[in-house]
């Protein structure tokens, strides 16, 4: 069985926000990155046990530069076999589906994972498109998978509640908490990821469909109104007639 | 030109978030001088209450097929749909379903898509969230269609009085290899995503036998319940409690936040919400900077008041 997850690169979740070039660029000053969390914790890992079950294959795929070859390497260092970095820019979300669909046509997988959504730009969409382009179908923010040889059996998060999903290989699905618990690399682990194969795949021909114009924080709080302990009453009163929100 | 607004029900009735999707819809249709259609799929109780929302016209696939929900046929009906009406932007609400089928759309018809929108498109740009709430990105749609899922309270609700007209709607669906085997939903509970209020609690409460005055100050305020991440984590509340950065993103107008101490992944999640209250024993908890009113207290003491003075309000 050939699995491929794709892992994007996302600032460290402590991170404090702060913009330059005159609010049209993310500052990545003292900015340490981490692979998406849901990608990592949750698609690479089940990933990861369901090769340990069932043989195969675990490829990590992402679109960008160089500069996210260490946080490829941590996933290989968790227990993916082998990595490829298509080597394009990443500012829209169906331009990196259009790279993905591209390699994933020429090296096809028999199971696809996304995260459920990146942290920094919170899309949740190039899982769906992915699908979509390949004409697969997609399971999204999947909280369980089970395989039984062909067959898949999903747990997928719904308003209030989950659904259970059947389908066969191949497909794809975004991976949400519940999927798996998180895995800290081993000392072998990080030193077999040195001499794992990490392949640079050209960009394909693609254009972007949005454009990042600028960013903003949201207004800073005008502070906080205290109401004394011994007069909870005040605070109800507020929220009743100041708010409006009870 | 014209703008489609998916209007997704559960058990035949149309969900909070779809008439969210509605007002939103109608409001970018009055800026754009244009009228708001709504594509209605399944069985689906009172469609006129659409028009308060301002649609004036609504497309109803009607096939019991489509109770069981999956992403690449709702998008195909969509697509038709948008055809007929020759629709220059689709709306769709930033929930599960359309999460889930919103790129779809996006890579079928090749447009742009901006997910999780906060405000009224300007032209072609819609500002969105980023950095899990943290800051607000502007993006410009370069397609001449433009696909946007909306996050709750993105825009005040308004008031209209459209009659609309109805019109059965069918298309070919393509097969899939996607069954629904079962849904589960926990009937009695408000889902914390569309919940108004919302009432929820951290590791300050000691443990999950403490959790009891969270339930009833939540149940007199018609709230739902959440909790922090470590809380879920230890098990004392169920994982679908957990808001912030690694869990739910919520929106609601009042967030009521007890015993939790503020940490950076935390507010990701929570500070998109309209007013928020914090109550902790420790003045210099980093929550009190994100709060509109604080009360610096012990939530043993402090809670049970509240849901005396709440009751007496209701009295
Ligand atoms: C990668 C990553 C992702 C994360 N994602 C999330 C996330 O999505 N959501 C999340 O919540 N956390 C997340 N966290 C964890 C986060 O950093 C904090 O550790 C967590 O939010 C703290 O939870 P807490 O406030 O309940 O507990 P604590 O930090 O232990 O705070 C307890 C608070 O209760 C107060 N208190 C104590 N006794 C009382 C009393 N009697 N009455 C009133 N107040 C009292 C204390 O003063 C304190 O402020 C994440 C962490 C990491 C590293
Ligand atoms: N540059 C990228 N390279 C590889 N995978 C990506 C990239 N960007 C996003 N993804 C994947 O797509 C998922 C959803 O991303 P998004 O649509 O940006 O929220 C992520 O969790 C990753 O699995």
């Amino acid at each position: 069985m050939k699995i491929v997850v794709c892992i994007s690169k996302a600032p460290d979740t402590t991170s404090k926000i702060a913009f330059k070039e005159n609010n049209t660029q993310f500052d990545e000053a003292g900015i340490q990155f981490i692979i998406n969390p849901y990608d990592e914790w949750y698609a690479l890992v089940r990933a990861l046990e369901l090769k340990e079950a069932n043989g195969g294959n675990v490829t990590v795929l992402n679109v960008g530069g160089a500069e996210n070859d260490p946080i490829i390497r941590k996933a290989l260092a968790i227990g993916a076999d082998d990595a490829a970095r298509i080597d394009a820019p990443t500012n829209d979300a169906l331009f990196i589906a259009k790279q993905i669909a591209a390699y994933l046509k020429s090296n096809p997988a028999d199971l696809v994972f996304f995260g459920k959504e990146t942290i920094d730009y919170n899309g949740s969409q190039v899982g769906g498109m992915v699908s979509a382009l390949l004409d697969l179908p997609y399971v999204s923010l999947a909280s369980k998978l089970e395989l039984n040889g062909t067959t898949a059996m999903l747990e997928r998060e719904i308003e209030g509640g989950i659904e259970l999903i059947e389908t066969s290989l191949p497909f794809v699905l975004s991976a949400a908490k519940g999927m798996a618990e998180a895995r800290i690399p081993n000392m072998r682990g990080i030193m077999a990821a040195r001499t794992k194969p990490l392949n640079i795949v050209p960009a394909f021909e693609a254009s972007n469909a949005t454009e990042i114009k600028s960013f903003t924080l949201p207004p800073a709080k005008t502070g906080c109104k205290y109401v004394d302990a011994d007069n909870v009453d005040e605070l109800v009163n507020l929220l009743r007639n100041e708010a409006k929100a009870i | 030109m014209s703008v489609l607004i998916y209007t997704d029900t559960s058990n035949g009735a149309f969900t909070k978030n779809a008439f969210e999707a509605a007002n939103y819809g109608s409001l970018v249709a009055k800026n754009e001088g244009t009228s708001a259609t709504a594509i209605v799929i399944g069985e689906a109780k009172d469609i006129s209450i659409l028009g308060t929302y301002g649609i004036t016209k609504v497309l109803h696939f009607n096939e019991a097929l489509l109770t069981n929900f999956d992403p690449q046929k709702v998008a195909q009906i969509i697509i038709e749909a948008a055809k007929k009406i020759s629709a220059t932007t689709i709306i769709l609400a930033h929930d599960y379903s359309g999460k889930a089928v919103a790129p779809i759309l996006a890579a079928k018809l090749d447009v742009g898509l901006v997910t999780g929108a906060v405000a009224l498109p300007e032209g072609n740009t819609v500002k969105k969230t980023v950095f899990s709430g943290k800051a607000f990105a502007t993006i410009e749609i370069k397609t001449p269609t433009k696909i946007i899922t909306v996050l709750p309270n993105a825009v005040e609700k308004q008031t209209f009085s459209e009659t609309l007209s109805t019109e059965a709607f069918s298309c070919e669906i393509p097969s899939t290899r996607l069954t629904v085997k079962e849904v589960k939903k926990a009937s009695n509970e408000l889902s914390l995503t569309e919940a108004d209020i919302v009432v929820s609690a951290g590791r300050g409460l000691k443990g999950p036998e403490n959790w009891g005055m969270i339930e009833e100050l939540a149940k007199e305020l018609g709230a739902a319940t959440a909790c922090s991440r470590p809380v879920a984590d230890i098990g004392w509340r169920p994982h679908h409690e957990h808001v912030g950065q690694t869990g739910l993103a919520i929106r609601p107008n009042l967030y009521i936040a007890i015993g939790i101490s503020g940490a950076i992944q935390h507010l990701a999640g929570v500070n998109g919400s309209k007013v928020i209250v914090v109550i902790n024993t420790d003045a210099e908890a980093p929550f009190f900077k994100a709060a509109d009113y604080g009360i610096v207290g012990d939530a043993f003491e402090v809670v049970p008041k509240l849901i005396q003075a709440v009751k007496k309000l209701k009295a």
